[in-house]
């Protein structure tokens, strides 16, 4: 292969990938939003997305459309509960409490999927037959625009939401002023939840949709959820698009990392990204100084 | 003419597009008890908040016993003679009343991780001249009974005066007290007044930011009037209180608030 | 020194002399209280950055490989004495922690957490991939036993060693905590803007006290490499990592008695768990749910209150 079709190659790989990291950045970024907290229970959300796509699909052999929303319905389902029985009770709790709970969380939604699926990683079917497609000299996966067209409509679909409507606005405002918000009628605790749940709804997508392509394991969350708030993090936190964007920027640098200089050390260059940006700038590219001023880093 | 201790010039505080603090100069002579009064929201706080070097100045110098502050971070400037007390008070809960005072003279010692782990002579000497010391600043203060108890479970009087106490243990050359008076009773009130006084006579010049006009009008030296980041007027007690802006700015206050 | 912790102190050391002889040199238990010590080890120094300075860390599963590697690979591939190995993990240890301190440390609550939980990473990533000095995935086998006197160290012997350095090591973790660095680690838990003012350069301890507690994983991390004799990146991970962070806030993040609570917990629990390994992870997410929802201040300081309230119903009832 050509280094031109290889690029190819390794950029549509980072935009697979960078996918993910994207839609885990934006889960980070809805939940920190309305409520200043670190969700570490993210990756599992991702996690929960493909096993649970997994059951619907291979064992009840539900078709993959209505197996798609019964999944994104249930983990949606599992990140309300989740707010209701363990961060709602701690909303009073001390920073440090509050990052260990969503670590408790990670921890318990792990090792409930390795009673459910074992340590095994688990596979699914391409959505549309597996059949590759040839690109300027590279091949392509179907399955790779399926992720790709999928994640720009989840991406659409949350914007429309923070942007167009009520409900998303009063997302924001409970975010910037708890306070102000209540005063103004809006019911901060149902706002805390919608996020949580949204949250594992745009988790648990990812999860359903990058399974078939590199399957899917009980503790795959932990490094998912580090990447993916690396690129909430450069994206500037807080910001959705600035998110997504630094999201798939992550995946191609670790696509051309991989394959361009070593393999092995491919999920480093994601978090030396993260340290790298914490360290200098961590209001992020597209975050202005003057906001993370006011933001506590 | 005595001898300045701290001088403030062309000193501005802007938070984006509010101006805290504008264009403000005054000194502090030795030894001086100095009030800075002025309607809520004058920017009295901010000031004392920019001379201990928590929040920059945004143009404008300040020099303490002659060297300059700008730039320096707040250890620094605690290091070198200048301490404060908080409004809405900063003692540690975690500690007792007696470490409150200890950790006051931090700065004033030097055993470090290595002497303090093996417990080392030199360090057990600095213990020991620490422990007495704050005992003595508890003493002064009058709550040396208190020295045990945990730093917040005292009432509100006594939690300000252990917050004094643990500045002084500081051996600052300048005190800044942030409404030390807030929340005391006229008994109470009066105790602080005579405090202040004792600690003038150690040699501490002080500055005071206080809401009490009559504990303000009973110790200082000179009074600066601050309205909306301004100096409105400055002065002796007596020619603040007949100073028309002064008075406008107070009454004005409370007639826009109607 | 308090004299509770004075006695408390002697206690432990007691029952750690007598323990080889009370299990009558059974290896099974004296093996599984040399891992509770080694465990022991790192959570007294996790206490003093989190429970005392009020820090986090979520990575100091890096720093007991470096002191396992060190110890590890200079024994075995360039013939250095243990010792040598020994204070050379220290250095490394101390040395990136410094590094990584400083930066990381100006951080605060959950971009800490995470930054810290990277950098544990990125080093298992590094003990993984670097096979030709750390044997890679498959670890690295042979590192020798201690050896005194020509007789090598092990079973009670060893026991008795880590024990010693338990020992040593609260004394000297009890000295700074009731001395000028300790208050000074309080303030800075306490209010960093309030220590500041006051004149202490919280900055400053924060990066020292971070340091102190990675030279504790990096001694513990020698100390397991020459009592297994044989290491992997998988003792090393992020599961890891977090099982000392439980240990610590189970136990009771406040003290250094509850981190020692805590390691024995967590050291011990696993053992119950033979056999149900299945639910090992989910048992451990339960536990320190558990924990955070109703007793947040961990177990020893829930045991405290508790026979406090058992106390006052007993007074009452005698009125």
């Amino acid at each position: 292969m050509s280094l031109a079709s290889q690029l190819v190659q390794y950029l549509f790989a980072g935009l697979t990938v960078g996918s993910i990291y994207a839609l885990v950045a934006l889960g980070f970024t809805m939940i920190y939003n309305a409520t200043g907290i670190i969700n570490l229970a993210q990756g599992e959300f991702v996690m929960l997305g493909g096993l649970v796509m997994v059951f619907f699909t291979m064992v009840l052999k539900i078709p993959i459309v209505i197996g798609l929303v019964l999944t994104v319905l249930g983990v949606t389902i599992v990140g309300a509960l989740f707010e209701r029985l363990a961060i709602h009770p701690l909303k009073n709790a001390s920073l440090i409490t509050l990052i260990m709970i969503t670590l408790a969380g990670s921890i318990l939604f792990r090792g409930i999927a390795m009673c459910l699926w074992g340590k095994d990683p688990y596979a699914l079917p391409p959505f549309s037959g597996s059949k590759p497609v040839q690109f300027l000299g590279a091949t392509i996966q179907l399955q790779i625009l399926w992720i790709l067209g999928i994640t720009v409509l989840a991406v659409c679909g949350v914007g429309f939401f923070f942007n167009r409507t009520l409900m998303g606005k009063a997302m924001t405002a409970c975010a910037f002023n708890p306070l102000a918000a209540r005063l103004v009628g809006i019911n901060v605790r149902k706002m805390v939840l919608f996020s949580f749940g949204l949250s594992a709804a745009t988790g648990a997508i990812a999860g359903a949709i990058i399974t078939p392509i590199t399957l899917m394991e009980y503790d795959r969350g932990p490094l998912l959820a580090l990447k993916g708030f690396a690129a909430a993090v450069l994206g500037g936190l807080g910001s959705g698009p600035g998110a997504v964007i630094a999201g798939f920027i992550i995946g191609i640098l670790e696509s051309l990392g991989a394959g361009l200089i070593s393999s092995g050390y491919k999920d480093a260059i994601a978090l030396l990204v993260l340290l790298v940006i914490l360290w200098v700038k961590p209001s992020g590219i597209l975050g202005s100084a003057e906001e993370s001023e006011l933001k506590k880093f | 003419m005595s001898e300045q201790i701290l001088r403030v010039q062309g000193l501005w505080k802007s938070f984006g597009g509010l101006r805290a603090l504008e264009s403000l100069d005054f000194t502090v002579s030795v030894q001086q008890i100095k009030s800075f009064i002025g309607p809520n929201g004058a920017g009295k706080t901010t000031l004392f908040n920019v001379l201990t070097g928590i929040y920059p100045p945004t143009e404008g110098t300040f020099e303490f016993a002659g060297r300059s502050l700008n730039g320096l971070k707040p250890y620094a400037i605690a290091r070198l003679g200048l301490s404060r007390t908080f409004q809405n008070l900063a003692l540690f809960g975690n500690m007792t009343a007696l470490e409150n005072v200890m950790l006051g003279r931090h700065i004033r010692t030097t055993a470090g991780l290595f002497s303090a782990g093996l417990r080392l002579p030199g360090m057990r000497r600095e213990e020991k001249a620490i422990r007495e010391e704050a005992m003595e600043e508890l003493r002064f203060m009058g709550l040396e009974n208190r020295a045990m108890m945990e730093a917040t479970s005292l009432p509100m009087g006594e939690q300000r005066l252990l917050e004094i106490a643990r500045a002084l243990a500081t051996q600052p050359k300048l005190l800044l007290l942030d409404e030390p008076a807030a929340g005391l009773n006229m008994r109470e009130t009066a105790k602080l007044s005579e405090t202040i006084r004792m600690i003038r006579e150690r040699g501490i010049t002080v500055m005071l930011v206080e809401h009490d006009m009559s504990l303000v009008m009973e110790i200082s030296d000179e009074v600066l009037v601050l309205n909306h980041g301004k100096k409105i007027a400055e002065g002796g007690p007596k020619d603040i209180q007949r100073h028309p802006e002064v008075i406008a700015a107070y009454l004005g206050e409370e007639a826009g608030d109607a | 020194m308090k004299r509770k912790d004075l006695y408390t102190l002697l206690a432990i050391a007691l029952l750690a002399v007598l323990y080889p002889l009370l299990v009558g040199g059974n290896q099974y238990f004296i093996s599984l209280l040399v891992f509770l010590g080694i465990n022991g080890i790192i959570t007294m120094g996790l206490s003093l950055l989190m429970g005392y300075a009020g820090q986090i860390s979520l990575g100091h599963a890096a720093f007991y490989g470096i002191g396992a590697y060190s110890s590890g690979v200079l024994t075995t591939k360039y013939s250095v004495h243990p010792v040598g190995a020994f204070f050379i993990g220290i250095f490394l240890s101390a040395l990136i922690a410094w590094l990584v301190g400083k930066p990381t440390l100006r951080l605060k609550g959950h971009y800490m957490a995470v930054a810290t939980l990277g950098f544990g990473e990125i080093l298992f990533i590094v003990f993984n991939e670097l096979s030709p000095l750390t044997g890679g995935p498959s670890g690295l086998s042979g590192i020798p036993s201690l050896m005194i006197f020509g007789t090598p160290l092990e079973g009670a012997m060893y026991f008795y060693l880590v024990w010693a350095f338990v020992i040593l090591l609260l004394i000297f973790s009890l000295n700074v905590i009731n001395s000028r660095v300790g208050r000074a680690l309080r303030a800075v838990h306490g209010s960093e803007l309030a220590a500041n003012t006051v004149g202490v350069d919280a900055s400053r301890y924060k990066v020292q006290v971070f340091v102190l507690s990675a030279i504790y994983a990096s001694m513990a991390g020698s100390l397991y490499a020459h009592f297994v004799t044989f290491i992997s990146p998988s003792s090393f991970s992020l599961m890891f990592s977090i099982l000392l962070l439980m240990m610590v806030v189970v136990g009771g993040a406040g003290t250094i008695w509850g981190a020692l609570l805590g390691a024995g917990v967590l050291t011990l629990l696993p053992e119950y768990l033979r056999g149900l390994e299945d639910f090992e992870v989910l048992a451990y997410g339960a536990i320190l749910m558990i924990v955070l929802l109703y007793m947040p201040q961990g177990i020893l300081e829930g045991m405290r209150s508790l026979l406090g309230k058992v106390k006052g119903l007993g007074s009452a009832a005698h009125e």
